[in-house]
């Protein structure tokens, strides 16, 4: 019997062993093209092509970043890129804030009909749209500027409305009927009563947004042709398909650093966020 | 029952004039997403449909075909290459993701330290889609790549990758499963609101490990299975920016898919009748497809009473 129950707990801890284990190697694998990126980006060329593949940098080619972000101008690109994301982040938020708040706290006809449409656009191909939009926003002349990145975040995103709209629904009626009560408007309610208590959820929408604008790549490339209008994603592109990138991997290693840098940072910060907006959705933005 | 509905209908009156205003107000709020929905996502659906029936460059304006681009679209064979490659893909990617995805929950559920793990097998969905690919260029280049380096410690000569027809595809699938964090979230989340109850019941009741994995763990989790397996066949179908930026659909058109397909006829043609009526037909048949799996999932898809999906 004792005999027995050591055995039973001797396999239940080489189990647990053996699953650390694996998990180990899987999560090492996991971040391993990532620690190589920063690895490469600080390497000379010479030690990037040596074999077996070199994990310190000796020695510590510094240079390669400046010389990286100035072959083109990544400043540039970033500016671009913050100042598009900014407005993204603030669109997304003021347009799925109301509708998510309409959906939530009042009663209208065809409400769970419309709301069922709305929702349904995440399953349609966007791809579908992309040549109507495109048509659209040329008529409108707005190719190479940055209202096609931007303005279509002022009319509300199903992802996003479905996320607020989910958290609304758990703040209590009872708080803002007290409010109208007391004479608050109804934008009044939703600015002093609602978004105070749903700091959470617009963090993950601000966080998704910022990523989702910060990562784009179809949209910047079908609608911005001037190179000075680039975001950094196309400018990571275009330095990609540089003649002779091959001689160059150390410095595209660097320039693709800086840009993943601020992603890992917001998500270092925010990795709360990330996973509860990954779990109250069940989608990622 | 007359008299009380008489009785009622003067209060009704004064609400009906509230329950207006509440409507109005509801309409207000949701108007900006409701414009938004016409003018960039049905509007756009809708009239992708009606540039397919015309030949139009942008320069000239439109002009009818009827059904010409579909005639085109169903007898030009780099369509149908399109569409294989990418159902290659798919056939691959999917399952392949979800069942990694899958396992990794089930591997960290309750395991001491799962937080820094779930943290690294994430790190990577968070990584712009350029900058992934420009990784994966490297990683995945025959001879300097970390890819062939690690094979090679277990005596193998690695493929060509992106370089090879027959590899390439296979290249693209690997660097998919890098993405395998969101999915991994997804199930994490759902294995713990699996009621620990239920395994304790079995447990008494002498049920295995891998009986209650298969009773208990996999019918409680097909919901989210079911969900991600919906989007992940949606998302997969449209894949652009890798094979766009790594392969440019080659080597020997091995990962030309049809958002290249339809990008190339748009943007490089100005095809833009044709490359409508090459997005309905993808359109069309993920339409279908969703539809399937809709219809098969209440064969395989177990709701607790009350709960429906996440819809």
């Amino acid at each position: 019997m004792v005999a027995n129950i050591r055995w039973i707990l001797v396999r239940r801890r080489v189990s647990t062993g053996v699953r650390h284990l694996i998990a180990l190697a899987g999560a090492l694998a996991m971040v391993l093209p990532l620690l190589w990126m920063i690895s490469a980006s600080l390497q000379t060329m010479e030690q990037v092509v040596r074999y077996p593949p070199a994990w310190i940098p000796n020695p510590f080619a510094w240079e390669n970043y400046p010389t990286a972000l100035t072959f083109l101008p990544f400043g540039l690109y970033f500016r671009n890129t913050l100042y598009v994301t900014a407005v993204v982040i603030v669109g997304d938020l003021i347009s799925n804030v109301l509708a998510a708040y309409g959906f939530s706290r009042y009663r209208f006809p065809a409400k769970d009909l419309l709301f069922a449409v709305l929702l349904s656009t995440l399953m349609m191909p966007g791809i579908v749209r992309l040549i109507p939009t495109y048509l659209l926003f040329n008529q409108l002349h707005w190719i190479n500027t940055f209202a096609p990145l931007m303005v279509p975040s002022f009319f509300g995103s199903p992802f996003y409305l479905f996320l607020l709209r989910q958290f609304f629904l758990g703040i209590p009626d009872d708080l803002t009927d007290a409010a109208r009560i007391d004479g608050c408007s109804e934008l009044g309610i939703l600015w002093r009563v609602v978004l105070p208590l749903a700091k959470p959820a617009l963090a993950t929408v601000a966080i998704f947004s910022f990523q989702a604008s910060w990562n784009d790549f179809m949209g910047p490339m079908i609608f911005l042709t001037d190179e000075r209008l680039r975001t950094v994603a196309l400018g990571l592109h275009s330095f990609q398909g540089l003649p002779y990138m091959s001689a160059l991997y150390n410095q595209l290693m660097a320039a693709s650093t800086v840009m993943v840098l601020p992603v890992l940072l917001v998500f270092a910060l925010f990795q709360r966020h990330f996973v509860q907006g990954v779990t109250l959705t069940g989608i990622r933005g | 029952m007359l008299g009380m509905m008489r009785l009622v209908t003067p209060r009704q009156g004064g609400n009906r004039s509230l329950e207006r205003r509440e409507a109005l107000y509801g309409f207000l709020f949701i108007a900006p997403a409701l414009l938004g929905m016409l003018i960039f996502n049905l509007g756009p659906i809708i009239a992708a449909l009606f540039i397919s029936f015309t030949r139009y460059s942008i320069l000239t304006t439109p002009k009818w075909t009827g059904v010409a681009n579909y005639q085109k679209a169903f007898s030009e064979s780099l369509v149908s290459l399109s569409f294989a490659n990418t159902a290659y893909y798919t056939v691959i990617s999917v399952p392949l993701g979800i069942g990694l995805a899958f396992a990794v929950a089930l591997l960290l559920n309750r395991i001491k330290g799962a937080y820094i793990y779930r943290t690294a097998f994430y790190v990577p969905a968070v990584v712009p889609s350029v900058a992934s690919a420009v990784i994966w260029l490297v990683m995945l280049n025959p001879n300097i790549g970390l890819v062939n380096y690690f094979i090679s410690l277990f005596g193998i000569k690695g493929p060509g990758w992106l370089i090879s027809p027959d590899w390439a595809t296979p290249g693209l699938i690997l660097m998919s499963l890098w993405g395998i964090g969101t999915g991994m979230v997804l199930y994490l989340a759902g294995l713990q609101g699996v009621p620990e109850h239920l395994y304790e019941a079995a447990e008494i009741d002498g049920a295995s490990p891998l009986r209650r994995f298969w009773a208990i763990t996999v019918p409680m989790m097909t919901p989210t299975l079911f969900f991600h397996l919906v989007l992940g066949l949606i998302a997969s179908f449209q894949v652009f920016n890798a094979p766009f930026i790594m392969t440019k659909g080659g080597p020997v058109k091995s990962t030309y898919f049809v958002s290249l397909l339809i990008y190339d006829n748009a943007f490089r043609y100005f095809k833009m009748g044709y490359a409508s009526a090459i997005a309905w037909i993808l359109f069309v048949l993920v339409l279908v497809l969703t539809i399937i799996v809709l219809k098969t999932s209440s064969s395989w898809v177990y709701y607790e009473s009350g709960t429906r999906g996440r819809f």
